[in-house]
């Protein structure tokens, strides 16, 4: 009874995070203002790899950034790690069908940062160097553990690129027209360019101007639906429950946690699971100090808050302005695409094709950089613990370590396309589930018995 | 390290001021962030009607206030902690490396 009910969690946790990704999806036809915003953004992001590489030149500068990120910087990116094409079109899909339930993600996904502050950053930023697995290893056998929490990174990290890169490849269908296999291997060969060319630094980057982009657009999206009530919340509920079908049921906590048991296993499991993602720890060795570790945390805390309530803005946007609209429901009264679309629909329904193409080309840019992160933390899990430190006993050199983290990164893409175009068909949403369940299961306890 | 370091570190009152102000803030923190969350969760489990009463507006419910004070809340927790941390408990910890500092000089 409680396995079932924290597998259903976790099933329904992989349902959220993998976002715009079930089932079947329609090809739309070529959307250009979209490709040349997100041609723009690719080149932009090149000319920061270029720089990066300049900077790039010790094992430190490609695991760490030189540890040189400032506390607003780092903060930046690791809000962007976490608010990913699925939080963003999931989450605001979800508050469009259901209403108030999706708050109730969202605050699950949040409440875990400031558990990790207060228990996890400032150890992890004191005793580690590049990887949580040098944390683990402080205190316990060297050996045995860090190949553990290698191999626990490595699997976390798959699973949850394939994840990515289905989603990235039906987003991208959906989005710009392009076929599935392209959009794979673009994705594939974009993110293997940023980090064997850039490290940490152009991931970094990449991650901090697409947190930017995504708060602003927004932003600019839930003032656009507030303004056209008047900034009244009671207008906009009142439109919203006479539109739904659904009616005040909106407005309350529904079937989506309905038994107590199910309900506290969400709970863990978002809050553990976000604890034990090995490319959110590893951003902590970015910065200079515990100072700047703590700050970025704030930061972080900040944005990604924000950034829910915006997600459940527009998701009340899209009830009031989608549904009313019959340019974007098919012929039995469905929205075009599947509820995931409702925050793209809704760009367009507020800012026309312009600000269509400005979103599409975000979504997209997020999937880029989150698979950016994931890559370099599997990495250096490679390099880093199994190469340098278990199986050369920390006898190695710095030029020797960065080689096989650039052909670990080269590795881990094509294993990334190929598994992406292979599990095209696969419900990827278990997937997610199980990259969770073995981060919070795997991972954490390493973690929490090395620190405690 | 020194063993003789470790000792003098352990025994320093800078030291012992430091860590149990730090975690015994770090705990209180992380029991009100959890008391706060698992609240909202069981009334959620149990009684999910509570949430789904209307406010004076007559259309929007209390649920929707509370979880803008859940996120809030989390924002504040963590900016307590941060300005404590980076104010009162790095000034012990800078007090505590320049006794350290000064010891290791008479020592040596």
């Amino acid at each position: 009874m409680k396995k079932s009910a924290i597998l259903f969690t976790l099933l329904t946790l992989g349902a959220m995070a993998s976002g715009a990704i079930e089932g079947d999806v329609e090809k739309q036809p070529l959307n250009v203002s979209a490709i040349v915003m997100f041609l723009i953004f690719v080149g932009a992001t090149l000319i920061i790899t270029y720089w990066a590489s300049k900077r790039t030149k010790t094992a430190k500068d490609f695991y760490t950034a030189g540890g040189g990120i400032t506390g607003l910087q780092n903060g930046t990116a690791i809000a962007g790690d976490y608010m990913s094409a699925a939080s963003f079109l999931g989450i605001s899909g979800l508050v469009f069908m259901k209403g108030y339930d999706g708050l109730i993600y969202s605050i699950g996904f949040l409440v875990g940062w400031p558990i990790i502050l207060f228990l996890v950053a400032e150890r992890l930023r004191n005793l580690g160097k590049y990887t949580f697995a040098d944390v683990a290893s402080f205190r316990l056998q060297q050996t045995p553990i860090r190949t553990l929490a290698a191999i626990g990174s490595i699997i976390t990290v798959i699973l949850y690129l394939i994840a990515q890169m289905v989603g990235a490849g039906k987003l991208i269908q959906l989005l710009f027209g392009l076929d599935y296999e392209y959009a794979v291997v673009l994705v594939g060969l974009l993110m293997i360019a940023y980090v064997v060319f850039g490290g940490m630094l152009a991931t970094t980057w990449v991650q901090i101007i697409k947190a930017v982009l995504l708060l602003s657009g927004a932003s600019f999206m839930a003032l656009a639906v507030m303004a056209h009530y008047d900034f009244s919340f009671t207008k906009l509920f009142q439109t919203a429950v006479d539109i739904h079908s659904k009616g005040d049921a909106i407005m309350a906590p529904g079937g989506l946690v309905s038994d107590p048991i199910s309900a506290i296993s969400l709970g863990i499991a978002l809050m553990l699971g976000t604890a034990g993602l090995p490319h959110i720890l590893m951003r902590f060795f970015t910065v200079n100090d515990a100072k700047e570790a703590r700050k970025s945390v704030f930061y972080a805390t900040g944005f990604i808050g924000y950034f829910y309530i915006l997600t459940f803005i527009i998701g009340f946007g899209a009830i009031v302005m989608l549904l009313s609209n019959p340019e974007y429901l098919d012929k039995t009264g469905m929205i075009i695409g599947g509820e995931n679309m409702a925050a793209i629909h809704l760009s367009k329904a507020v800012g026309g094709n312009f600000f269509l193409g400005f979103i599409s080309a975000v979504a997209f840019a997020t999937i880029l950089a989150v698979v950016s992160g994931l890559t370099l933390a599997g990495a250096s899990a490679i390099s880093h613990d199994l190469y340098a430190s278990v199986w050369k006993k920390g006898q190695v050199d710095e030029a020797q370590e960065m080689k096989i983290s650039k052909m670990a990164t080269i590795g881990l893409g094509i294993i990334a396309i190929i598994l992406g175009i292979a599990f095209e068909k696969q419900n990827i949403a278990f997937m997610v589930g199980l990259a969770f369940a073995i981060a919070a299961s795997a991972n954490f306890p390493i973690l929490f018995l090395s620190m405690f | 390290m020194t063993q003789e370091m470790i000792n003098e570190i352990k025994n320093n009152p800078n030291y012992k001021a430091l860590t149990s102000k730090r975690s015994s803030l770090a705990w209180t923190l992380s029991i009100i962030m959890c008391a706060i969350y698992y609240a909202f969760i069981l009334v959620i489990a149990f009684d999910p009607t509570l949430l789904g009463a209307k406010l004076s507006d007559g259309i929007t419910s209390v649920g929707i206030p509370v979880g803008i004070f859940i996120i809030i809340s989390s924002f504040i927790l963590t900016g307590i902690y941060v300005n404590k941390a980076n104010t009162e408990f790095d000034e012990l910890n800078n007090n505590l490396k320049k006794d350290i500092e000064k010891s290791m000089k008479k020592g040596a």
